[in-house]
């Protein structure tokens, strides 16, 4: 027998024993049982068993004892709802209890006990304590309505529960408000119908900055987070909220602090750039950000996430303050390394030195991470501050004296990422890289130093031998070494063509056919190809001058930037990652900054900047290592999959076979072409290019605009639009009109849940005002990952259109084309397989009269809109086209049109496993083959 | 919100476990525990997330508190919610300790119940609390007992209860600082900042306004000239006037918006101790004392270290437990210390040198040298080289911060300003007071 005997039998004798004591006569002997049943429920033993026993306890007029059972309760109701019903009679009678705090912990505990049954019974007692005159009861009860609202949604909207909780807003004392404020901007958050009830207006605001006063400090919490997500109407209003907000920036608890830093940075946007209020406010945040910094190191991460944000929008904020982002000793390592983040950020000429010391400082620590990331930040500070880059480089080479492997190792990363920076400047440093050559270990390392050895092959004697050594366990290196080596010897042969012929036929031989990575095999095709058809070309390809990289790296995405900066303070700002990302289920609106105020806007247009929140040009610089066309010409470190990844072209049918035998002398000669598949190779080649590098699709169906928002229903404003797909982007053209008599702004759109998911990739972006009888045109980019319902017909889109004078609904049909992807090509085998797998009964056929157009023309209108002919045949004098197409959601549909020479009406047949789509597909080539 | 809330003792056994949210299950539990708690990597972050929940985290020695949560909860709350709950906690039953929480676990229960509601904290005041959860099983109150309780815990001064009575009306007042300093080497301060907070005692009756000054640059400038006048009576001339105050924060009884516009601080203060006022400085620190060291690595096998404290403050004052702590290499086989003042100690379980001063009056200076002897190592990484660090606790303010006046109102009783005592103190203690070597 197994130890397990003693614990089932003392287990059962332990209930046996609780079950007797639970109901013993004496009060004490009661007590403690309770004690020991929680005790046991706390470390997760299951006692459900007792629960009639323990709910018997439950008339008692010992608080304590109450409380106790209570907590039961709420564990096991849910478990044994029958029996939970025995509690509610208990329930309702302690919500009438003359002393407040049983009436409270009443309701706040009924609010928990999670059966269907007992919210019955609770809305009597709940909407009683709404109105209790005791505001502890109010107070819970507030809360007691979000917990409603989590069980039962439509009930509480039924009971007409939203307008009592509206109406707390207006309570006396400020704990009550507070706690309503937090239901509200949960239930809100939670059901786009109850939103409409809650909306805020300029009233509520005001009424929660009298409470935000007087309230506690968690109170402040709730009220100033629910502030951030009201818009004020104009400047004066975000003016005197911020007047109201900043005191609150000298309380003791950091959230609170955060919250109003959050409602003063989103109320920033709306305020004139320029204006002394502004610079007032941005000097005011300061301190007690810095304040942050002298918290808890818990308390201080969470600041520093923020602040990083912070520092991304405005940096004038904190550039003063760099001493205080300096790493101490005893700083736990999350904050170090956040530390370090910010200090690079804040990193500018007036700083320099003291910042690269401290870095050299860290750079001798023990965390291996820290280290790491000091000698990376040494490398962005020569990237960024260009006076000080010769002191950065020799820093970063007393820092490969030290011989620790991994530092070596980082500092061959970003010295490669200097010498991108400053072409033919430090080149004299190659010889004390090349020394750590065997010390290398890691992938990203390897790959630079192989790159710095491509790049400066003319300069490096012994560069063939250096690659060579590399070559020989080519296979077992990792992709990104075997693609910069492939890419370094190219280039070496490009500059050293006599004596390296040799290795590059090895290294394309071992890219092209002893490997499995399409990514390596392709690049290797392509240099194969560049080479025999034209070397001059390929030189000017492989080793054109590259763009130099930005100082900036790993930026956050201005859109996300600004969408987390509504987050402050929040766990998306802690991960940086929006809301969505890490929350389940309800898909909550994505808070966006709110738009310039007017004035703000018209200043910006005097001054003659078409749009306020476009990225600052910078042609010739890159956005970072990682830019696609970086990738594609030479680098891919630690990027993710690139452009690359996507199938160019089938798969060759002859493999090029190396070409030792011929001696090796004319390797790109004819032979070679002909293995390669003949002369014309390179042209089609190019063609090929064309589409991978995006060139612009020719003309695909835009159909005319139509009037979505007559004016007479918009109050003056009228909308036309229509839908089209350009480069891979959905868009909306949108046309606003103005024919009422004063100026229209504060433009925004928001969609309905739609059977494609379909919402806006970013904020409208339109000229404000609109000055009467004047049209302004928007083109407003469209993606596919909103919430998605099935709409009955399945292309109706709804929008809601908000300006300053109301909010417009409007619904509209999206042409079914625009969601065709550019990758809805079959192969024909599939193509033949799946239309036979396919059940016939879900084939329709359509006819489609007077098309002035024959099979060529046809196919390639099609063509523009991504519906791809995948083959043609000629039966009996008519010709058969079968063609192919994707939906963003992944559907695919099968066509086959049937064309008669002399007939203008084509047969339209159509398969699909989801049958739905085909009116609106039907729609489509209506549409396309009349245009 | 706050989904759930879980204690654990330091082998990830739960404590307490309160589940406030239905998204929450006993599994989060485990999966804390598991991640975490018995993770082989050093924990890399106080916020993990885990299958798309979220569990921040604090520490308060062998024990583990955990709030955890499915949604974007506002991050800042949650940690200050998790240090105000072991606040709260060690106000009622001292040291948060597991034998403590489970001879607690029902009065834990009864607080969380009552601070956490759905999620979402509530008043959190332990003066407050204490009025109605107490560990003898409450007596039945009266009504007006209750309705008091309740007024206060959602009160608008929701920091103190009326009816308070005093014999003899008197304060307290502390001014505790902690001096940070981080120096190089050679004697440059990387960087300084002065930490300071206003502990107020507070034995006062009824509900009295109280009006505090203090000798802030810009609080003084606003009052115009005849603050100037006022500071004349001081006499040292040495001690500077005004100073300058980057930032500061306050007690929840303090009125912001009468601060942000009137720059006064006025409040009607809690009853007994709080924490009235947090304030930081950079500017014109008076450093208590500085350290020059002087390491030399002589050969692999031995090392020579002198240390030279100067302490810099009026000769008539006296620092007290001054303590200097120089780090030793791992390899350290043996020491020979000797101090001309003070004892010096190798500890070997610290790696460090341990070397303390009882007293120290200002303007002088103390020695040590050491002798450290190295054992071969095969390690060919260089020892790092942590700072030296030091404790000691001064009686002044090091920022120059002085208090004005505390001035008390109470309209309603017949007592005035001049018959309340008052009492300030200054200390000045060590924060992160480093050297680099």
């Amino acid at each position: 027998m197994t130890d397990s005997k003693y614990f089932t039998t003392t287990k059962k004798g332990e209930i046996f024993e609780l079950k007797a004591e639970l109901n013993s006569d004496k009060k004490e002997k009661k007590k403690e049982a309770v004690k020991k049943v929680i005790a046991s429920m706390t470390v997760g033993k299951d006692v459900s068993a007792l629960f009639p026993d323990v709910v018997n306890c439950m008339q008692t007029d010992n608080l304590e004892l109450k409380k106790l059972v209570y907590l039961y309760l709420m564990n096991y109701a849910k478990s044994q709802p029958d029996m939970a019903i025995m509690a509610v009679n208990t329930f309702v009678k302690d919500c009438e209890d003359s002393n407040p705090l049983i009436r409270a912990l009443a309701v706040r505990t009924m609010g928990c006990i999670r059966v269907d049954k007992i919210t019955e019974y609770l809305c009597e007692p709940l909407r009683k304590c709404l109105k209790d005159e005791d505001p502890y009861v109010r107070k819970t009860a507030a809360v007691c309505v979000a917990k409603l609202h989590d069980i039962n949604a439509q009930l509480v909207e039924d009971q007409g529960f939203l307008d009592l909780l509206r109406d707390l807003l207006s309570d006396s004392n400020p704990m009550v408000v507070a706690n309503a404020v937090a239901a509200i901007s949960e239930i809100m958050d939670a059901s786009p119908n109850a939103a409409s009830v809650l909306e805020m207006n300029s009233g509520t605001i005001n009424k929660l900055l009298t409470a935000l006063n007087e309230c506690t400090e968690w109170g402040q919490v709730f009220i100033l987070d629910s502030i951030s997500n009201y818009t004020p109407k104009d400047e004066r209003e975000a003016q005197s909220i911020c007047e109201r907000v900043t005191p609150r920036l000298a309380h003791a608890n950091a959230a609170v602090v955060l919250s109003a830093v959050k409602v003063v940075m989103k109320l920033m946007e709306m305020l004139d750039t320029g204006g002394d209020y502004v610079t007032s406010l941005v000097k005011k945040l300061a301190p007690p950000l810095v304040t942050l910094l002298s918290a808890e190191p818990e308390i201080q991460y969470v600041a520093l996430r923020n602040i990083n944000l912070i520092v991304q929008k405005r940096s004038e904020i904190l550039k003063n303050e760099m001493k205080v982002f300096f790493v101490k000793y005893n700083d736990p390592i999350y904050v170090k390394l956040e530390k370090l983040d910010i200090m690079i950020r804040l990193t500018s000429q007036s700083n320099i030195a003291q910042v690269l010391a401290e870095l050299k400082e860290y750079a001798t620590e023990v965390d291996v991470d820290f280290v790491r990331k000091s000698v990376r930040a040494i490398g962005r500070c020569a990237i960024k501050v260009e006076p000080a880059a010769e002191r950065c480089v020799s820093t970063l080479l007393d820092l490969i004296q030290t011989k620790v492997n991994y530092v070596v190792q980082e500092a061959i990363v970003v010295i490669k990422d200097i010498f991108r920076k400053y072409p033919n400047k430090y080149e004299s440093i190659i010889a004390t890289l090349c020394e750590n050559l065997d010390t290398l270990d890691e992938p990203e390392a390897r790959a630079s130093m192989i790159w710095i050895i491509g790049e400066y092959a003319e300069r490096i004697d012994n560069a063939d031998e250096l690659l060579e050594s590399f070559l020989e366990g080519f296979q077992d290196e990792n992709t990104q070494v075997q693609l910069q080596l492939l890419t370094a010897i190219v280039k070496l042969f490009l500059k050293r063509p006599t004596d390296t012929q040799e290795l590059v036929q090895q290294v394309l031989s071992l890219s092209t056919q002893d490997s499995d990575n399409p990514d390596l095999r392709d690049r290797g095709y392509i240099y194969w190809r560049l080479l025999s058809t034209d070397p001059a070309a390929a030189k000017e390809v492989v080793l054109a001058e590259k763009p130099l990289i930005s100082e900036e790296t790993d930026l956050i995405e201005p859109t996300l930037l600004d969408e987390l900066i509504c987050h402050i303070s929040s766990l998306a700002s802690v991960y940086h990652k929006p809301p969505n990302a890490f929350v389940e289920g309800r898909g909550g609106l994505r808070k966006v900054l709110p738009p310039k105020s007017e004035q703000a806007e018209g200043l910006v247009e005097e001054l003659g900047a078409q749009e306020p929140t476009a990225a600052p040009p910078q042609p010739t610089v890159i956005p970072g290592a990682d830019s696609l066309i970086g990738d594609l010409l030479d680098m891919d470190m630690g990027s993710g999959p690139s452009m690359m990844q996507q199938q160019m072209y089938p798969a060759q049918p002859a493999a090029p076979t190396p070409a030792g035998g011929s001696g090796g002398m004319d390797i790109f000669g004819e032979g070679l072409d002909n293995l390669l598949g003949g002369g014309s190779t390179g042209g089609d080649m190019l063609g090929g290019l064309g589409d991978i590098f995006g060139m612009p699709q020719t003309q695909s169906y835009v159909p005319p605009q139509e009037v979505w928002l007559p004016a007479s229903k918009g109050k003056g404003l009228e909308i036309t639009g229509t839908f089209a797909r350009k480069n891979n982007q959905i868009n909306m053209e949108l046309t606003f009109t103005n024919k009422a008599m004063q100026p229209m702004s504060g433009f925004a759109v928001q969609f309905n849940k739609n059977s494609f998911g379909l919402m806006p990739a970013q904020v409208i972006n339109i000229r404000t005002p609109l000055p009467p009888n004047q049209s302004a045109s928007t083109s407003l980019p469209l993606n596919t990952q909103g919430p998605i319902q099935k709409m009955e017909p399945l292309t109706i889109l709804q929008v809601a259109i908000k300006n300053n004078i109301d909010v417009f609904y409007m619904s509209t049909h999206v042409p079914l084309h625009v969601l065709f992807m550019e990758d809805g090509e079959m192969d024909k085998k599939i193509f033949l397989a799946t239309w036979k797998d396919i059940p016939s009964p879900n084939e329709v056929q359509y006819t489609i009269n007077n098309v002035p157009h024959n099979a060529d023309t046809v196919s390639s209108k099609l063509r523009n809109n991504n519906v791809f002919t995948i083959a043609k045949r000629n039966v009996e004098g008519q010709d058969m086209l079968y063609q192919s197409l994707k939906l963003t959601n992944g559907i695919w549909i099968l066509a086959e049109l049937k064309i008669q020479p002399s007939n203008p009406s084509f047969v339209l047949s159509l398969k699909a496993r989801a049958v739905d789509v085909y009116e609106a597909v039907k729609q489509v080539y209506e549409n396309i083959l009349h245009n | 919100m706050i989904g759930g809330l879980f204690i654990y003792n330091h082998k990830g056994e739960v404590l307490i476990s309160r589940v406030y949210r239905d998204d929450i299950g006993r599994n989060a539990v485990d999966a804390f525990r598991v991640n975490v708690i018995h993770a082989r990597q050093q924990v890399r972050s106080p916020v993990t997330n885990i299958a798309r929940t979220s569990f921040f985290h604090i520490k308060r020695s062998n024990i583990w508190l955990a709030a955890v949560t499915k949604q974007n909860v506002n991050a800042a709350m949650v940690f200050e919610f998790l240090h105000k709950m072991t606040d709260v906690m060690a106000a009622y039953f001292g040291k948060v300790t597991e034998e403590n929480i489970k001879n607690n676990f029902v009065l834990i229960y009864e607080i969380l119940d009552e601070i956490l509601d759905f999620g979402y904290p509530q008043n959190t005041d332990t003066g407050i609390l204490k009025t109605f959860i107490t560990q003898q099983g409450v007596k039945s109150q009266t009504k007006e007992e209750t309705s008091q309780i309740t007024s206060q815990v959602t009160g608008q001064i929701g920091w103190r209860r009326e009816g308070i009575k005093y014999r003899r009306n008197e304060l307290f007042l502390d001014v505790l600082e902690s001096v940070n300093l981080l120096m190089s080497p050679q004697g440059q301060v990387l960087s300084a900042h002065v930490a300071g907070r206003i502990v107020m005692k507070s034995y006062l009756s009824g509900m009295p306004e109280c009006k505090f000054g203090i000798n802030d640059k810009v609080l003084m400038e606003s009052k115009g000239g005849k603050s100037g006048q006022d500071e004349g009576r001081g006499g040292a001339s040495s001690t500077k006037t005004s100073i300058a105050i980057d930032d500061c924060q306050f007690h929840q009884c303090v009125k912001l918006s009468k601060f942000e516009t009137e720059h006064s601080i006025s409040f009607i203060p809690p009853d007994g101790e709080f924490e009235l006022m947090r304030y930081r400085t950079t500017k014109d620190i008076s450093l208590p004392f500085r350290i020059i060291p002087l390491v030399r690595e002589v050969g692999r096998q031995k090392m020579e270290v002198k240390i030279v404290v100067k302490s810099n403050f009026k000769p008539s004052l006296l620092a007290q437990k001054v303590e200097v702590r120089i780090p030793t290499p791992l390899n350290t086989s043996g020491v020979q210390v000797i101090c001309m003042k003070g004892k010096a100690k190798y500890k070997a379980s610290e790696n460090a040198i341990v070397w303390k001063i009882k007293r120290m009056g200002g303007m002088k200076e103390c020695q040590l040298s050491a002798e450290i002897e190295l054992l071969n190592t095969n390690d060919k990484r260089k020892w790092t080289r942590p700072p030296i660090s030091m404790n000691f606790e001064v009686p002044f303010a090091p920022s120059g911060f002085k208090v004005r006046y505390l001035k008390v109102f109470e309209p309603k009783l017949n007592y005035s300003d001049h018959d309340v005592i008052k009492w300030v103190r200054y200390i000045g203690r060590s924060g992160l007071y480093e050297t680099r070597c």
